[in-house]
């Protein structure tokens, strides 16, 4: 599988300003340190709680915001081969001129306020095609039909405000949007959690067929686990702005290693009367990504912190083929649980 | 089981610039005394509208055009059902947070963030228990190791039990707007506070003398959404409606908020009403499920029946649109959109997107039924209608 | 849905302005005013063709006539006839309020969605001159101006144009912090359009509702300052068109003698009463445009 993009050692930090002359107090540290690589074609999950970093993690990979620091490569259509571009470190206008900007988009969450409420669906389209290339007149109309139908919308649809839209429609108009301008990899983040269940399903449809008719990568972040099941291929569990697990969507589900992955799955209220819910109920609250804990950030929560979760931080270590967890007692988690819990946690 | 709550027929309106939207259409659902009812559906369906037409608080310009809503408080006397509908304001006033309870699904809307959290749960003892709470006082004060001095005793004691009973004189009234003379009160609030931390400590906030002096803003959002529900459950009401109160938390936020409603219900409620969309939720806690689509009720079951034998349509592409765990292949979606309630479908409103459309579904609206199991289903495919 | 969704658009915005009775009485007044306005010359035919803004005065009398069939309002102190100050007064009053709101608003929109979109370094030193010009009072201003450049209605309009952006500034800016973090400008910066574009196309016409609202109120508010330097003696010298002026060629006559106080009614109650009802009909505009934009009552 080719290597889309690579992030080394990616930090995000947000500065807290205080005092008199509004000088950094204190810092979010919403990413620290993530190391990732994103496959072509693949669609990578990221799930986590809010305060995690995942949705800044998608956008500070398409530069949405600046990094802090480390690499963000990129391996696409317009770069050399075998190169990869940083494209954490270019700036914008390098991006723009080398046509990287329109190989990178983003769904965002709400389909109310990703639209501009004063704009008819046929402009929102035709603006990211206008933006790159200068397209006019009845060609750019006969483009937008054509991303429309691609859709699953008709061109009755063009003259319309996005308020004479349902949810699940404007969302598909921020899709249509989004493809507009022939991206490699998009960033969807939380695309269906404003919508229905039934719409939801129309939507995850969709991006499955899009990916495989247009060759997309996508990043899917989300909280909802179910979702996150069918759509990806593999994915990542992050807490507070670190990755603790990654491997195959399967994997994860069937043999979850990380305490955290494995308390996140047993919280899922399941659709399904008689699945037994042994539920791993982890005490506190998320701690704030200010002050982030020592050590391993989750031992504030598990429920088998040694000594050493305190003092050192794990690694992201390979355990099986592709499947990666950071914890240091990563072999005997699941003897552990079934020991406190009983029963065991994985799903069929 | 008894019944505690039972709407009739309900049709409420809205009338807006682009027309009348048919919010519900006659909707007649029971709720019995000790089981948690959930009313599941989609955005739009009229789940939130019946609620707050139970509660009478639609929102302008909603009115409710039609119906029954009874409520059977008294869980022996059957007799006893009270047409809420028919009652005054000021009736619906003294229902609401004492009897009935109502949480809502943005913690942070729900809290004033200028008032303390003691002051808000204090708030719900001080409007509707005064009474008790004076008597108890009168109690305290008369009995033998009181230590207060003894003339303000006796004044205390008289003011005092005049409170309990009259709670709502008007001297006292205007006892309270003056500067010096609303100083009567200290030991109510007192005693309201006493309560308060009692509740904030049932439903497992740590430090709950501490937080009781803290502000929403210190709160995370699982706390604020236990202070909600602690406001809620204050004075121990007989139903606990709750509007999507869990939408909004992270995962393991709602599993701990799901366990504490499951084990207040035994002690605290006597029911609750549950609305979600998550059909997950409703598997964990419902014992009944009512199932709603375009301002109408198309199922009602117990969960087990509607999880294994869903008869109506929407039912069954409901469950099929839902990811599961176990799931291989394709999510079903459902084909075409919610219609415009302006101008709804004549006759069944789904028959537009369902699969087995009749000749009949477009023409008359099918009647709920009642097919074995204690489950109701309004389909022309199970059970004739009327024929 | 055959028409155009603007035509839908402005025909449901209209329906949500003119729901409000309030909206049609203040449309009724401006219409009314605007008619006066541009029929001026044929309503009150002008003495001095260079200039109709110099009233008509048969004689110096100080003291005012009362109406009669020379002069429909009766004349002021100094035989100037108080219908033609009043008609011709509407034109005046309209030119005071354009031209110091259209300068406002141009300057106070260029600078407000440059200090709000761009933010950091820019935003503070564009608030900072922003303060400064606020620290200045309007009347100071005025007084100074008058006392270096004579008096003078003009020179009034230039003090009032010097300072009156700074409103404009503040609420633009305020309303473009909360609309630069909606997800739509983020959509359009990830697609790569320029910044002037997305300020153009996405954020002004969002944020451009409470400029509006402030400009109409604006117009009213702009008469009555002018007036009140009119009324001070560093607006228009006496003589001219204007209500302001025409009030204060009145000031000795507001109360007349001790057995009949209301004897030079006339002086005060038309051109005050112009005046008032002027800004009334600004004001009732911009109330029900408020009603009208404001976004949680506007989908209803």
């Amino acid at each position: 599988m080719q290597k889309l993009l690579e992030l080394k050692k990616l930090k995000k930090y947000y500065p807290i300003r205080g005092g008199v002359f509004r000088r950094e107090v204190n810092t979010v540290r919403a990413l620290d340190c993530i190391d990732l690589d994103i496959y072509r074609g693949e669609c990578l999950g990221v799930v986590g709680e809010s305060g995690c970093g995942k949705t800044t993690t998608g956008k500070t990979i398409i530069r949405l915001q600046d990094p802090t620091s480390g690499s963000i490569l990129y391996y696409g259509k317009d770069t050399e081969p075998g190169s990869g571009l940083d494209i954490g470190k270019a700036k914008r206008s390098t991006l723009k001129r080398r046509g990287i900007r329109s190989r990178l988009q983003m769904v965002f969450q709400d389909p109310a306020t990703s639209l501009n409420p004063r704009m008819l669906a046929k402009h929102i389209i035709a603006e990211p095609i206008k933006a790159q290339i200068p397209m006019r007149g009845r060609e750019l109309e006969d483009r937008v039909i054509e991303l429309l139908k691609m859709v699953g919308l008709t061109r009755d649809h063009l003259l319309r405000y996005p308020h004479e839209f349902s949810g699940g429609q404007r969302q598909r108009i921020a899709v249509a949007r989004a493809i507009a301008t022939d991206p490699e990899f998009i960033v969807l983040d939380e695309p269906t959690s404003a919508l229905d269940v039934s719409v939801q399903a129309q939507i995850l449809n969709l991006l499955k067929s899009l990916q495989s008719r247009l060759g997309l990568t996508y990043l899917f972040v989300t909280h909802h686990l179910l979702v996150v099941k069918y759509i990806s291929h593999r994915t990542a569990v992050m807490y507070l702005g670190k990755i603790v697990e990654i491997g195959d969507t399967g994997n994860i589900f069937k043999q979850p290693i990380h305490p955290y992955t494995h308390a996140l799955l047993s919280g899922i209220p399941i659709p399904d009367v008689e699945h037994k819910q042994q539920r791993i109920v982890l005490s506190g609250d998320v701690p704030s990504p200010v002050n982030p804990p020592s050590g391993c950030r989750f031992h504030t929560r598990c429920p088998f912190t040694l000594d050493r979760c305190r003092e050192q931080e794990p690694d992201l270590l390979e355990v099986e083929n592709g499947h990666a967890a950071a914890c240091h007692r990563h072999d005997e988690v699941e003897k552990l649980i079934y020991e406190k819990f009983g029963g065991s946690q994985a799903a069929a | 089981m008894e019944t505690l709550l039972e709407t009739k027929d309900l049709v409420t309106n809205f009338y807006t610039y682009e027309g009348v939207v048919k919010a519900l259409n006659r909707v007649s659902m029971v709720v019995d005394h000790g089981t948690t009812f959930g009313l599941v559906g989609e955005s739009g369906c009229g789940k939130s509208v019946t609620v707050r037409s139970v509660m009478r608080i639609v929102q302008e310009p909603g009115l409710i055009e039609n119906g029954k809503v009874i409520v059977y408080l008294d869980e022996e006397d059957k007799r006893a059902g009270i047409d809420l509908l028919q009652q005054s304001e000021a009736y619906m006033e003294k229902l609401r947070g004492d009897q009935i309870s109502m949480i809502f699904q943005e913690p942070n809307a729900a809290l004033n963030p200028t008032l303390s959290i003691g002051d808000q749960v204090s708030e719900s003892f001080l409007f509707h228990q005064k009474r008790e709470m004076c008597t108890k006082i009168v109690d305290d004060l008369t009995a033998p190791g009181c230590r207060t001095f003894y003339p303000l005793r006796r004044l205390e004691e008289t003011i005092y039990r005049a409170a309990a009973k009259t709670p709502d004189a008007f001297l006292l009234k205007i006892f309270d707007r003056m500067p010096l003379l609303s100083r009567w009160q200290k030991r109510l609030k007192k005693e309201a506070k006493k309560r308060t931390v009692e509740i904030v400590r049932k439903l497992g906030i740590p430090n709950p003398e501490q937080v009781v002096d803290q502000f929403p803003h210190n709160l995370s959002g699982g706390m604020k959404q236990r202070i909600v529900i602690a406001i809620a459950l204050a004075c121990s009401p007989v139903l606990l409606i709750a509007d999507e109160a869990t939408s909004n938390l992270d995962v393991t936020i709602q599993a701990q908020i799901l366990d504490l409603l499951r084990k207040l219900k035994n002690e605290a409620i006597s029911s609750i009403l549950l609305i979600t969309h998550d059909l997950g939720v409703v598997a964990e806690i419902c014992d009944r499920v009512g199932i709603m689509y375009a301002g109408n009720l198309c199922e009602v079951a117990d969960v087990r029946e509607i999880f294994h034998n869903p008869l109506h349509p929407y039912t069954r592409a409901l469950l099929d649109a839902v990811p599961k765990l176990s799931a291989k292949g394709v999510l079903k979606s459902i084909e075409g959109n919610v219609p415009n309630l302006v101008d709804p479908p004549p006759g069944c409103r789904f028959h537009p997107r369902c699969p087995h459309t009749m000749d009949i579904c477009r023409k008359k609206p099918p009647k709920m039924m009642k097919t074995g199991n204690n489950h109701l289903t309004a389909c022309f495919l199970i059970g004739g209608g009327e024929e | 849905m055959g028409q155009h969704p603007r035509l839908r658009e402005l025909k449901f915005t209209l329906h949500r302005i003119f729901r409000n009775p309030a909206a049609i009485i203040g449309f009724t007044l401006l219409f009314f005013f605007t008619a006066v306005a541009i029929f001026a010359p044929q309503i009150a035919p002008p003495k001095y063709a260079h200039n109709p803004y110099i009233m008509p005065h048969k004689g110096y009398s100080p003291t005012p006539k009362p109406p009669s069939k020379a002069s429909i309002f009766g004349t002021t102190s100094g035989q100037y006839d108080i219908f033609y100050g009043a008609v011709w007064g509407t034109r005046t009053a309209f030119k005071i309020g354009l031209f110091v709101v259209g300068i406002a608003t141009i300057v106070g929109i260029a600078l407000g969605a440059i200090s709000g979109y761009y933010g950091g370094i820019i935003d503070e030193i564009l608030m900072r001159i922003t303060d400064i010009i606020w620290a200045i009072p309007t009347v100071v201003l005025a007084m100074a101006i008058v006392v270096a450049f004579g008096r003078g209605l003009d020179k009034i309009m230039i003090a009032l144009a010097l300072i009156e952006w700074r409103w404009y500034v503040r609420v633009l800016r305020s309303e473009i912090l909360t609309l630069r973090d909606q997800d739509f400008v983020h959509a359009a910066r990830l697609m790569g359009v320029s910044d002037l574009k997305i300020i153009l196309r996405h954020i002004l016409p969002n944020a451009i509702y409470p400029v509006l609202i402030l400009a109409s109120m604006d117009m009213g508010s702009m008469v009555i300052i002018a007036a009140f330097m009119s009324f001070v003696g560093l607006g228009a010298p006496p003589g001219y068109a204007d209500w302001g002026q025409m009030v204060a060629l009145a000031r000795n006559y507001i109360v007349g003698p001790p057995d009949y106080p209301f004897k030079f009614w006339y002086t005060i109650v038309v051109p005050g009463g112009c005046i008032v009802l002027f800004v009334l009909a600004w004001n009732l505009i911009g109330d029900a445009l408020r009603d009208a934009f404001d976004p949680r009552l506007r989908r209803r």
